[in-house]
């Protein structure tokens, strides 16, 4: 069965250097995001799933409730919903994430990877780099929703860029938590209630109204909410109403939500890694 | 490459789970271009022993060499050689089987050009050219497996591990793996390959190493083995429980040693030697005795009755919680 195509290549292979590796790395990692991509285009269905949560959000919070709802300070409150509803969608995709790492443990892909000589980190480069790819057409449909029902941003093109890169941002830090659940989590049942987590850590958060109006304790925990230092930054940047609260971490909402993501990466990406070289234990 | 080197050498393998031993002074040697069967009940050590040497679990005491690399410290080297099919079957259910093939290719570092040819190979190789572009939720489990082999096959690996291949599969799909892995070891791949099924082993190895925990208690040819053990047996229900002794009786005449006796099915069987001598024998004594039976018939002895003999103790079935702490301890 020796053809000539894997004998050669078998044997280019073995003469890796550092700057081989590399490009290796690379390599894979993008054959791994275009896997991802290949899911999108064989399951395009999953993207209306991973945004029927946010639009049906949009039409319940802007139009049913929308009416009793109020943004101290004044302003629309569909302007003020919409940065909110981009950050819930980051917030809730580490659950993609972690699923699919859920499912390739569970169904030995994961083992397959690690049995063959490809680089080991393109497994989780390559997830992260389809996950991003996935975020950003997420964050396009939803932004063209937002348009549809009369959101705008008034931040010029630079800070309007701005706003969505730090989504993207608070996306990939979470990216590393996906990873770590994903290993954590026994089996792909087990994944769906991590629902129970990201529930909470979506919603509570000014993504649909303003912590000054909860109670002192559910506010200070909101303020402090990654996800609400995200979309208060974005409001600000897009020049939507922030109704912002006189606390530090509110005043500097722009700051932290560069900070946060910062400091989410530091943390769980070590775990992630960790997690992931002991399941040669 | 030729050499008479054996393809696994494994020395002493250690490995223990928390206060669980996995693995415990295993020893195996492999040689080129065979057949390996690891036979073993549950938590017997098979998946530890694979996992070890196909580089995914790191040991904790031991030396193992595969394809002439250790698979401590060249674990590249090692999978640059190896395929590995893991208990399911590990491809992407999304994709189509060619797709898959592609990417496996591509992670093989084959190129796209070289990925591209090598997945219309094996999807030729291994008979899903029909299938090529469905999904794999549109495969049977038989196609699955023969899919995941194909995917272990992409670099032409030297050797071949399969843990429990078999596995879930119904009659026809398992039928199906078994020729797939034939054509395979018929093209010179060396294949170690674990299962709690004797006929399996007997069907596919030329060698079988039997595993008790964690150690190799037996490593012959299947038909030693099974002379070693009694080869098969003649087993005959009696009608009525009043019967047995009478039954007992008459198989005792033509096998080599006691007949075991189950007084709750009614069963009653021994190893026999010369296999329809023997069984018409037992038919005709009956029938001249006028003694009812149920069912007659011919069995291969069991992987129970294989330990019962190698070990003197039945083979540990703790089924549930020995294999799931073995995974369990994986996953952490």
């Amino acid at each position: 069965m020796s053809t000539p195509s894997v004998e050669s290549t078998t044997l280019t292979t073995e003469l890796d250097g550092p700057g081989r590796r590399l490009y290796w790395a690379a390599a894979d990692s993008w054959t791994i995001v275009r896997r991802g991509l290949t899911h999108y285009v064989r399951q395009p269905s999953n993207i209306a799933w991973q945004l029927g949560f946010p639009i049906v959000s949009v039409l319940l919070f802007g139009y049913v409730f929308g009416s009793a709802m109020s943004v101290p300070g004044g302003g629309d409150y569909r302007e003020f919903l919409m940065p909110g509803m981009f950050g819930m969608t980051m917030a809730m995709g580490f659950m993609n994430t972690a699923y699919v790492v859920v499912y390739d443990t569970a169904r030995g892909v994961t083992d397959r990877f690690r049995s063959m000589p490809m680089a080991p980190s393109a497994v989780v480069t390559g997830r992260g780099g389809s996950d991003l790819i996935g975020a950003s057409l997420d964050l396009l449909v939803l932004g063209l929703t937002a348009l549809v029902v009369g959101w705008r941003s008034d931040g010029g093109l630079l800070a309007t860029l701005g706003g969505f890169a730090l989504f993207l941002l608070l996306r990939f830090a979470l990216i590393w938590v996906g990873v770590w659940l994903g290993m954590l989590v026994p089996n792909e049942e087990a994944a769906g209630s991590l629902f129970a987590v990201a529930f909470p850590f979506a919603m509570i958060s000014s993504v649909f109204v303003a912590p000054a109006l909860m109670p002192d304790w559910l506010g200070a925990i909101a303020m402090w909410n990654p996800v609400s230092s995200t979309v208060t930054a974005a409001r600000e940047l897009f020049g939507n109403p922030v109704a912002l609260g006189d606390s530090w971490v509110e005043q500097n909402a722009l700051l932290m939500a560069v900070v946060w993501p910062l400091v989410i990466t530091a943390v769980f990406l070590p775990l992630a890694v960790r997690r992931f070289q002991r399941l040669s234990r | 490459m030729i050499s008479t080197e054996p393809a696994i050498v494994a020395k002493g393998l250690r490995k223990h789970y928390k206060d669980k031993r996995a693995l415990d002074g295993f020893d195996l040697v492999v040689p080129q271009g065979t057949v390996y069967g690891l036979l073993g009940p549950n938590g017997a050590g098979k998946t530890t022993a694979v996992r070890i040497l196909a580089t995914l679990v790191r040991l904790d005491g031991g030396q193992a060499e595969v394809a002439g690399f250790n698979v401590a410290t060249q674990a590249r080297q090692v999978r640059r050689r190896i395929g590995f099919t893991g208990q399911y079957a590990a491809v992407d259910e999304v994709l189509t089987g060619r797709q898959n093939l592609r990417m496996f290719g591509r992670l093989f570092h084959l190129g796209a050009k070289g990925a591209i040819r090598r997945a219309d190979e094996l999807l030729e190789q291994f008979g899903l050219v029909d299938a090529a572009d469905k999904g794999i939720k549109e495969y049977s489990g038989g196609m699955r497996r023969r899919l995941d082999l194909a995917a272990s096959m992409i670099l032409a690996p030297q050797v071949l591990f399969l843990d429990e291949p078999t596995t879930g599969l119904d009659p026809r799909g398992r039928n199906e793996v078994w020729e797939a892995v034939r054509s395979l070891v018929a093209e010179g791949t060396t294949v170690l390959l674990t299962t709690q099924y004797l006929d399996e082993a007997d069907q596919l190895a030329e060698r079988i190493a039997v595993i008790d925990r964690g150690r190799v208690i037996a490593d012959d040819t299947p038909a030693e083995l099974k002379n070693h053990i009694g080869g098969d047996r003649v087993e005959v229900v009696a009608h009525e429980v009043a019967d047995i002794p009478a039954v007992a009786k008459v198989v005792a005449r033509v096998s080599s040693g006691e007949p075991e006796i189950d007084g709750e099915s009614r069963r009653v069987h021994g190893a026999v030697t010369d296999r329809v001598g023997a069984l018409t024998e037992v038919a005709r004594t009956l029938q001249d005795a006028g003694v009812g039976v149920e069912d007659i018939g011919l069995r291969r002895p069991t992987l129970d009755e294989v330990f019962l003999t190698l070990t003197g103790h039945p083979a540990e079935e703790e089924p549930s919680t020995a294999e799931q702490t073995e995974k369990e301890e994986e996953k952490q």
